[in-house]
């Protein structure tokens, strides 16, 4: 594999990894905050106990998020460094304002939430795990911010060969950060509503701690429901957005080859050769994709062969068609997690109105399954956005291939791939064990012996043991 | 001021911050096994550190975004050519991260025992990786004249650099000694202070070792001439004023002098190198300069309204957090760490 190829492995790998536990993080930040505000109005100790057992789990995924993020930003230098030369002036503004504006924030603000239990007010500690959901969220839309500038460029002037930023405001009004923002933050809410549920309902289903587990899971479901309707409906208000944008990746994600008539059909499922741009068969809805593409009855919609004459006509000779075949089913199968969330999500807004949600052991027992489900959408919708773009790293502006480090060696790649693989997968499976073993615990410590002087109350669990030999 | 001077200050004033702040946390990490003997002592040492140690990463973090931004082709040049060591620097970064939160979740007596031995380990690395950057930035490295690094590990891991490595890590160490006689509880604070004496003497030697090769490897005399100025000149003061305090058992003083030394090192090394960035030891015509690697004006101003604006608030808070937990760790709380 070339040195670019490997540099877009490595960028694929850590950032869908680091992206495993950024909207936990952000979705769980905000519903422990409402319970806290509640906790705060009638506090209960179940209520309390709740709130730090979601906060234990909260602080496992926030430090694995928040280390993985910093590879995130020294990587555009290692691998990338063409690219950081090129957009540095509109790209590196974003990512330094989401330093200084979020990560403080939340970083400092959480050490006060952790350690700061009885040594602040009460309203200053609520008021901390607030600031901390804020800070994720702002967070999340600076990156998106410099992410829409690469799917959408505006606000720049070509100087000497190096992307220069024109106008802020137009990065922060771009079109294209208004659809994509508001997708991700609901995609992220409804990612920790499903987390909440999930690890709610292991107690629930089982009769356990219902007064611990059951207003956080009311709580999410009401979350889930809500933010899991919206992003749908904004998914759609973005792929419309796409076909003005970026139109080669919407075909790419519909596998369109040639350009429709006015009543263009809509592919459930299709098999096709993204070689030979032909499609053997496919399940189709008459007339839906234009219905989709512009709300209403009659419109074409542009193919990929006409879409590759059009942009070798505009940038010059070259292969403008992104991988077909990751960009179409990563589309649907976010698509049709996006259904199945709102759809789990209704089901039990629909147990609770009636009165049963506690009877329907197997409801329960299945939402402890779609605990993942969210996750596996967000990942696609990313495989779908980034590869989507190919072959450009900024769309129109720079291609993928002539962004990398060109002194870093395809050796050097390797060994870190392999290093920071091999170093995210133990951390899963340590991650992973700690969420398993703290959830068995359950939200019950161990009486802890009197201290005078206590003051941390986030306790951890277990007699303090002697490590003198 | 020119918006580029500016920011190379403001980025000069985040990496001192990081190095100051995180400096103690590493300081503390590194002797945690030792300073720290039973398990409920080692939670003690990690409590000292405990609330405030994500936010001073954060203030390498934001010094990335701000180099990032500022100097687009300075963060491209100096990140790749320093690929190995900055691939090395994130590693202990991710471990030493998940080790401090994971640590006390686990139960098993072994494992805490070899997270401990991790968070020691992954703390020394970053001031070894940041004094062997110091020794290349400060010495020059091949770079073409697009800015990128032509050499090998071999031209990064020269006695001068190896120095300024050696340097950074017993300094910090230092520093992490001098705060844990301030915040930690009696038995460990002690151990602390014996930590001190011993490798503050350590810590002097390859100090004062990497200031004499400055002016001969780096050639400071060339740029700043015999007499460097007012402010290396106090931090070489400050330095060994912390050994004249020590013994006298003056332990904030001893601090504070040691945090002003790092301070003023700092800044002394940022004032060697400026104007240059990355002095290229192959042309000095393809060295990046303030002026030749900044972004552009619009890009600079926009960023100048944003940091004057919000970083006043940060450092507020920050500050407010370093009071609300402003007290000795003593052994009978309950620790989350």
């Amino acid at each position: 594999m070339s040195a670019v190829g490997l540099a877009r492995l490595q960028f694929g790998v850590t950032t869908i990894y680091h992206f495993l536990f950024v909207p936990v993080t952000i979705g769980l930040a905000f519903l422990m905050a409402i319970l806290e505000t509640r906790y705060w109005r009638r506090p209960t100790p179940a209520q309390r106990q709740t709130i730090e057992f979601f906060g234990r789990l909260f602080l496992i995924n926030f430090a694995v998020g928040v280390v993985t993020g910093i590879l995130q930003e020294f990587q555009f230098g290692m691998n990338w460094a063409n690219y950081s030369r090129f957009v540095g002036d509109v790209f590196g503004a974003p990512l330094a304002v989401e330093a200084l504006a979020a990560f403080f924030l939340e970083s400092t603000f959480l050490g006060i939430w952790i350690f700061g239990w009885d040594q602040v007010p009460p309203k200053i500690h609520n008021l901390s795990i607030w600031l901390v959901a804020i800070g994720t969220s702002l967070s999340a839309f600076w990156i998106l911010t410099a992410n829409s500038f690469m799917q959408e460029p505006v606000g720049y002037h070509l100087v000497h060969g190096r992307a220069e930023m024109a106008s802020f405001g137009a990065l922060l009004s771009n079109p294209q950060l208004w659809v994509e923002f508001p997708h991700t933050e609901l995609a992220a809410l409804a990612t920790g509503a499903f987390v909440m549920m999930g690890v709610s309902a292991v107690f629930l289903s089982r009769g356990r701690y219902v007064e611990w587990f059951l207003p956080p899971f009311k709580l999410a479901l009401g979350v889930a429901l809500v933010a899991s309707v919206l992003v749908v409906i904004i998914g759609h208000d973005q792929a419309q957005h796409l076909i003005q944008a970026q139109p080669m990746k919407m075909a790419a994600s519909e596998a369109l080859w040639q350009t429709t008539g006015l009543h263009a059909a809509w592919s459930i499922v299709a098999f096709f050769n993204p070689v030979t741009h032909h499609t053997w068969w496919a399940l189709s809805i008459p007339d839906f994709l234009t219905i989709l593409a512009y709300n209403r009855l009659s419109g074409r919609v542009l193919g990929i062969d006409t879409l590759e004459r059009l942009y070798v006509h505009r940038y010059g000779p070259g292969y403008y068609v992104p991988p077909v075949l990751a960009t179409f089913w990563s589309f649907r199968v976010m698509i049709l997690i996006g259904f199945l969330m709102a759809g789990l999500a209704a089901l039990g807004v629909w147990h609770l109105y009636r009165g049963r949600l506690l009877e329907r052991r197997r409801y329960l027992r299945l939402m402890v399954w779609a605990t993942g489900l969210p996750s596996l959408g967000n990942i696609m919708g990313w495989v779908m956005t980034e590869v989507g773009r190919q072959p450009w790293i900024v769309f129109g502006l720079e291609k993928t291939a002539q962004a990398a480090s060109p002194f870093v060696s395809a050796t050097d790649i390797w060994a870190t791939l392999l290093g920071f693989g091999l170093l995210y997968g133990v951390i899963a499976l340590i991650d992973l064990r700690l969420w398993i073993r703290i959830i068995r615990q359950g939200p019950e410590l161990p009486a802890e012996p009197p201290s005078p002087d206590a003051s941390y109350v986030l306790t951890p669990p277990g007699p303090a043991q002697s490590f003198e030999p | 001021m020119s918006l580029p001077v500016l920011w190379y200050v403001l980025i000069a004033v985040l990496f001192t911050g990081y190095l100051v702040l995180e400096g103690f946390d590493y300081g503390v990490g590194i002797l945690l096994p030792w300073v720290g003997h039973s398990d409920t002592e080692r939670r003690a040492v990690l409590a000292t550190i405990g609330p405030v140690w994500d936010a001073n990463e954060v203030w390498l973090i934001t010094a990335g975004g701000a180099m990032f931004a500022a100097f687009p082709l300075w963060y491209a040049s100096l990140f790749s050519a320093f690929y190995g060591g900055l691939a090395l620097l994130l590693v202990s970064l991710i471990v030493r991260g998940v080790a401090l939160e994971f640590r006390s979740q686990d139960r098993h007596p072994t494992w805490r025992r070899r997270w401990d031995y991790l968070i020691a380990g992954s703390s020394a690395v970053p001031p070894l990786v940041w004094g062997l950057a110091m020794g290349n930035v400060l010495h020059g490295i091949p770079l073409n004249a697009q800015g990128n690094f032509t050499g090998s590990l071999a031209t990064i891991l020269n006695p001068y650099a190896l120095v300024g490595a050696a340097a950074a890590l017993s300094l910090l160490t230092l520093h992490g000694a001098l705060y844990l006689t301030l915040k930690a509880p009696i038995p460990v604070s002690d151990r602390a202070y014996r930590a001190a004496f011993r490798v503050g003497p350590v810590a002097t030697v390859f100090y004062f070792a990497f200031v004499l090769m400055s002016y001969f490897d780096a050639h400071f005399i060339h740029r700043l001439g015999v007499d460097p100025g007012p402010i290396p000149i106090l931090a070489g003061l400050g330095m060994v004023t912390v050994r004249l305090l020590l013994p006298r058992r003056n332990h904030p003083w001893a601090f504070w002098m040691g945090l002003l030394t790092i301070i003023l090192s700092t800044a002394s090394v940022f004032l060697a190198l400026y104007p240059d960035l990355m002095i290229s030891s192959l042309n000095p015509a393809w060295s990046l300069t303030v002026p030749n690697a900044a972004a552009n004006p619009y890009s600079l101003k926009v960023m100048t309204i944003v940091a004057i604006t919000v970083l006043p608030l940060v450092l507020a808070y920050q500050a407010w957090t370093y009071w609300i937990f402003r007290r000795r760790i003593s052994l009978n709380e309950t620790f989350h760490y």
